[in-house]
């Protein structure tokens, strides 16, 4: 082995000397050597945390994915995460039903109708912030006292949606509202001046080369509401069966992920769940910037 | 005639829909306020916030939150104390030390660490950590070490992306005065654009304090739950948190309300730290 890395050193003449150059410098400043360990030292434990937890969590998970697992009825005895799965691609779909209509408009009033400075429209984005900041918990509890008790949902997918639409609506005026500022204003001057009103415009000028990045938003709520936990347990319910009606209860993925781990029988399935919803997840995570970066290339 | 009326009518609708988070925040505000504060004018204030004692079930039942808040407080600074550091390191070796093949591999990895679901962090926490004080330390593994180890780790993210964009927000005239003065790369970076930067620094912070203390499903499997105030920190506590996840499926009449209280007490904290990270934004915005 020493001899192979002594090559890779060696051969490039000059990687050499700024190599030892850079040594020199640091052996009269032990100050810099010592920051530049430390700077180094600390990049490599936040990619080893990560790097260990994702194989940690596939190398005992995968194992376990056994086909019984995605059996269409639950019971205690197969612990199937398919109902659940279910689930959670119904519960999101609704929530974005909810939501996405409702954050593209807001900001579409902010991008395009508002003006600059306008009273209101700090007021939105205010209020905006704030909801971004309100941890899951508490988004929980206000879909528990609202939707369940004050509006007698119950406990149901659609308490649980509308509590997780609330929750990404931020995210979704965010990404959209810049998507909407980052279309050139020619866009808008050619429509207008070819006899377009403000409303045609939006539509078919701006909205339309906005979608990358409006989609890329979405998709990064999708994997939020498919991560999403605390917020759905007192309002989505835990009952791991395919939903009748949009008032009957419903366990999500990562709600169902939670009950296994702290039942604790369960721990071998508890891993093949958790593989199951990190993959979903992730790759929910990987589409989203995947359609960011195609939009920048488009852009040039 | 007929497009005008259309043009109004959506401008109104686009308007309406804008008015969606300023209700939604009001109703938030509303719903907690309304169920939770007569909880705690019944059980007094005082008694509510400053009583160490939780005994829901007992007769009379005691609801004194303090285990929790001083819970909350605990965890939350263990998390900084790990992830300040690391997170704020490993902001400046992305934006000043690291080769760009590499960034290219970084930045994804940050990423997605930001993407795991908190669920997948305590399963990780209970399989790994916990078993890990267990063995070195002793005691029950669910501990304040515990909870700060992985909260550490969750607000990584949420560190290194704040102070990695201010880092990078710096003008380089910064960094290449320094370098003109005779200093190293290290020391132009740390002593010259760090402090350049301070202010989005601390922003990150304040923010990663945010998610720290309104994190839930993570710390519930890996804290212990105890209600009492430790002495240790391999001691297992509850945090605000917690307490209402873990009490509110069995909760009723006051003992719910004062769960709801409970979320009162962190929504205000929130709320209190929002403030914060829009002050310090605000006042780098204005220099």
């Amino acid at each position: 082995m020493p001899e192979k890395t002594e090559k890779a050193k060696w051969s490039p003449k000059r990687l050499v000397e700024a190599f030892c150059n850079r040594f020199r410098q640091y052996k009269r400043r032990p100050l810099s050597l010592i920051l530049f360990l430390l700077v180094t030292l600390c990049a490599l434990i936040t990619f080893a945390v990560l790097l260990f937890l994702l194989i940690y969590i596939l190398v005992l998970g995968v194992p376990n994915l056994t086909p019984s697992l995605f059996a269409w009825e639950y019971n205690s005895e197969n612990v199937s995460l398919l109902p659940s799965l279910i689930n959670t691609l119904l519960l999101t779909g609704l929530s974005l039903i909810i939501c996405v209509p409702l954050g593209i408009f807001t900001a579409i009033y902010l991008a395009e109708y508002a003006k600059r400075g306008s009273k209101f429209v700090s007021v939105v984005r205010i209020t905006a912030e704030t909801l971004s900041g309100i941890p899951s918990i508490v988004y929980g509890l206000f879909g528990m006292l609202f939707f369940v008790l004050y509006l007698h949902w119950d406990y149901s997918l659609l308490a649980g949606a509308a509590t997780a639409a609330i929750m990404i609506l931020p995210l979704i005026i965010r990404t959209t509202e810049e998507a909407l500022q980052s279309v050139p204003d020619g866009y808008r001057e050619a429509s207008f001046g070819l006899g377009a009103g403000k409303l045609r415009t939006v539509f078919r000028a701006v909205l339309p080369s906005a979608i990358p990045g409006i989609l890329s938003g979405i998709i990064l709520a999708i994997g939020r509401v498919v991560g999403e936990t605390a917020a759905l347990l007192y309002t989505a319910g835990t009952i791991a069966e395919l939903p009748e009606s949009i008032f009957s209860s419903t366990r999500t993925l990562s709600l169902h992920m939670y009950l296994l781990s702290s039942e604790g029988f369960h721990t071998k399935e508890a891993y093949a769940t958790a593989v199951v919803l990190l993959i979903l997840v992730l790759g929910i995570n990987f589409l989203s910037s995947f359609v960011a970066k195609r939009l920048m290339k488009k852009q040039g | 005639m007929k497009q005008r009326f259309r043009e109004t009518l959506f401008q109104i609708i686009f308007l309406i829909a804008a008015t969606a988070s300023i209700a939604a925040v009001l109703l938030i505000c509303l719903f907690l306020f309304v169920n939770g504060v007569p909880a705690m004018a019944e059980i007094g204030l005082g008694d509510f916030l400053l009583g160490t004692k939780w005994a829901p079930q007992n007769s009379p039942p005691s609801y004194g939150i303090l285990p929790m808040i001083v819970g909350s407080l605990y965890v939350t600074a263990g998390a900084i104390i790990i992830g300040v550091p690391i997170g704020i390191f490993s902001a400046v070796f992305m934006a000043r030390f690291c080769p760009k093949k590499l960034y290219k591999i970084l930045k994804p990895a940050v990423d997605l660490l930001a993407g795991i679901p908190s669920i997948i962090y305590g399963f990780f926490g209970l399989v790994v950590i916990v078993p890990f004080i267990r063995n070195t330390f002793g005691g029950m593994g669910t501990s304040i070490l515990a909870a700060s180890i992985l909260l550490g780790i969750m607000i990584l993210p949420t560190i290194i992306g704040i102070s990695e964009a201010a880092i990078r927000a710096v003008p380089d005239s910064y960094y290449e005065g320094a370098l003109a003065l005779g200093a190293t790369h290290e020391r132009a970076v740390f002593f010259s654009v760090l402090p350049a930067a301070k202010s989005g620094i601390l922003a990150s912070v304040v923010l990663g304090i945010g998610r720290a203390i309104g994190e839930t499903m993570a710390v519930v499997m890996v804290v212990g739950n105890q209600t009492r105030i430790p002495d240790s920190i391999l001691k297992g506590v509850r945090t605000l948190t917690t307490n209402i996840v873990t009490e509110m499926s069995y909760a009723t009449d006051l003992h719910r309300e004062a769960l709801i209280a409970t979320g009162v007490v962190l929504f205000v904290f929130i709320l209190i730290i929002n403030l914060c990270f829009s002050l310090i934004k605000r006042k780098e915005g204005s220099k």
